[in-house]
């Protein structure tokens, strides 16, 4: 492999994406497929995000369903996009993890290439900007939707954006859910979030919005007691991206599920 | 019909040398130093914004001297690298030593053959290991000459002079703050005093996250240099 160079109109710059185009890596392919394998394919379901007193807490389901069954049980929806955000995804499982990745290569990318980081708006810029190369794709029923959540030190408070399999970019300030099991999980948010919630408050509504999602929505998965397998809950804030250890969400799901028998 | 000159090749290749050596005589000096806790690299840089180090993948640096726009272009043409690599195969799979032979033939193909004429640049690639042992230094020099440096490597004008001094004040067991010291005595000699603020201080963490490569700030610099 010969190292990549380019004449001062031909150069990329800080797009990863671009950089992969120029190479003939295109990231996003087009066509291929027809819309009635969609179903038969992986696909990732319900995630959210909630802001806090200081930041945001990003949670999401474990499950991928292919059609009427379970295909992965310990997918990572909710990853760690750099040191202050996180990305969670629903849609088509395959290019929804294609996306992430390039999206957390392209952040870095930027921070080398560029010297700084990208401000948090602009990282949710980029995010939209992915998921509009996606949108042929999309027509054919491959829906890629994230959610981009982060802190952001220019004003000093987490914030967190929405968006639409056409690349729309939504900024909302209290709460978001996406994926099959969105209504459900998004029903408690919009019951149980208040202002200035404490991180541990926020890490309860959402492991309680998630439960409440994987148990009307056969798409999302519940705490899966018998393997040990939680959901992914993360806050960030001024120190970072801290995801919750499973212990910790064992405990909270096991005051849930007694609330729940006592019902 | 006027007859071109006929100039040697040895001629050619010496005048070009020349040209390039020259172009990087004039430029400030940088050091790279093995340490047991990392690899520290301190260049003469006035500026805080037109970096001489950087960082090109989890475990790799780059550090350049000479022609800045030269140097960086090709700085950014290594990020590419490592990352297209990395995206196409794994993390793993991304090592100093592929890079360093890619800058190596960029350089001696600008050269021998393509530029009107050569890169005023040496550059160096190092990566970190999880001991000094497995710690890669390579230097590679304006004509694509490829040198395999080990426990510490100079780069830029006065090389020969500040080899010397770091050769008499080397030790493998130099903690952080020592062997930013050393270095900085080195690059100095005893004429002259450098500050932190003319100074690029990185280091690559050896055992640390992912990304090992961290700037070590003016405050830190002055505290080691006290």
């Amino acid at each position: 492999m010969t190292m990549p160079r380019f004449t001062a109109g031909d150069d990329p710059g800080a797009s990863f994406p671009e950089l992969l185009r120029k190479v003939g890596l295109d990231a996003f392919p087009r066509g291929g497929l027809s819309s009635s394998d969609v179903a038969a394919l992986p696909h990732a379901t319900t995630c959210l995000a909630l802001t806090y007193d200081g930041g945001v807490v990003m949670a999401g389901d474990r499950r991928a369903t292919a059609g009427m069954s379970i295909s992965h049980r310990t997918m990572d929806k909710v990853v760690q996009a750099d040191e202050l955000s996180g990305v969670a995804i629903a849609g088509t499982a395959g290019p929804a993890m294609e996306m992430i990745k390039l999206f957390q290569l392209q952040l870095e990318y930027y921070e080398k290439v560029e010297g700084q980081s990208l401000s948090l708006e602009g990282k949710a810029n980029q995010l939209s900007m992915m998921v509009r190369s996606n949108l042929p794709a999309a027509m054919q029923g491959f829906v890629v939707v994230p959610i981009f959540a982060g802190f952001d030190p220019l004003i000093g408070r987490g914030r967190l954006w929405d968006y639409d399999p056409t690349g729309g970019r939504y900024e909302e300030h209290d709460f978001v859910a996406t994926g099959s099991g969105s209504m459900l999980a998004g029903t408690v948010l919009r019951v149980g979030w208040r202002q200035n919630l404490s991180r541990d408050a926020a890490i309860d509504l959402a492991s309680r919005a998630l439960w409440e999602a994987s148990d009307a929505d056969t798409a999302t998965g519940g705490p899966d007691v018998l393997r040990g397998i939680y959901p992914i809950v993360a806050s960030i804030d001024t120190r970072g991206w801290n995801r919750v250890a499973d212990d910790s969400l064992a405990k909270t799901y096991e005051t849930i599920m007694s609330e729940v028998r006592k019902r | 019909m006027s007859m071109p000159f006929y100039v040697s090749p040895e001629q050619m290749m010496k005048d070009r040398a020349d040209y390039a050596r020259k172009g990087i005589a004039r430029g400030r000096a940088l050091v790279a130093m093995q340490t047991p806790s990392c690899i520290v690299i301190v260049a003469e840089n006035p500026s805080t914004t037109l970096r001489k180090v950087s960082e090109i993948y989890d475990r790799i640096a780059f550090a350049g001297v000479g022609k800045y726009n030269e140097f960086d272009q090709l700085r950014v043409a290594g990020v590419r690298a490592a990352e297209l690599r990395g995206y196409q195969y794994s993390r793993n799979d991304v090592d100093a030593r592929s890079l360093s032979n890619q800058y190596a033939q960029v350089l001696g193909d600008v050269f021998s053959t393509m530029g009107p004429k050569p890169l005023e640049v040496e550059l160096l690639v190092v990566e970190v290991g999880d001991t000094p042992v497995n710690d890669r230094l390579f230097h590679v020099l304006y004509d694509g000459t490829l040198l395999d440096e080990k426990n510490y490597c100079v780069l830029g004008g006065d090389a020969e002079g500040i080899g010397k001094r770091l050769a008499a004040s080397y030790r493998d067991d130099f903690d952080l703050a020592s062997a930013i010291k050393v270095a900085v005595a080195a690059l100095t000699g005893t004429e002259r005093t450098l500050a932190a603020a003319d100074l690029e201080v990185a280091i690559l963490t050896r055992n640390g996250k992912r990304r090992a490569f961290t700037r070590v700030l003016d405050d830190a610099v002055a505290d080691a240099l006290r």
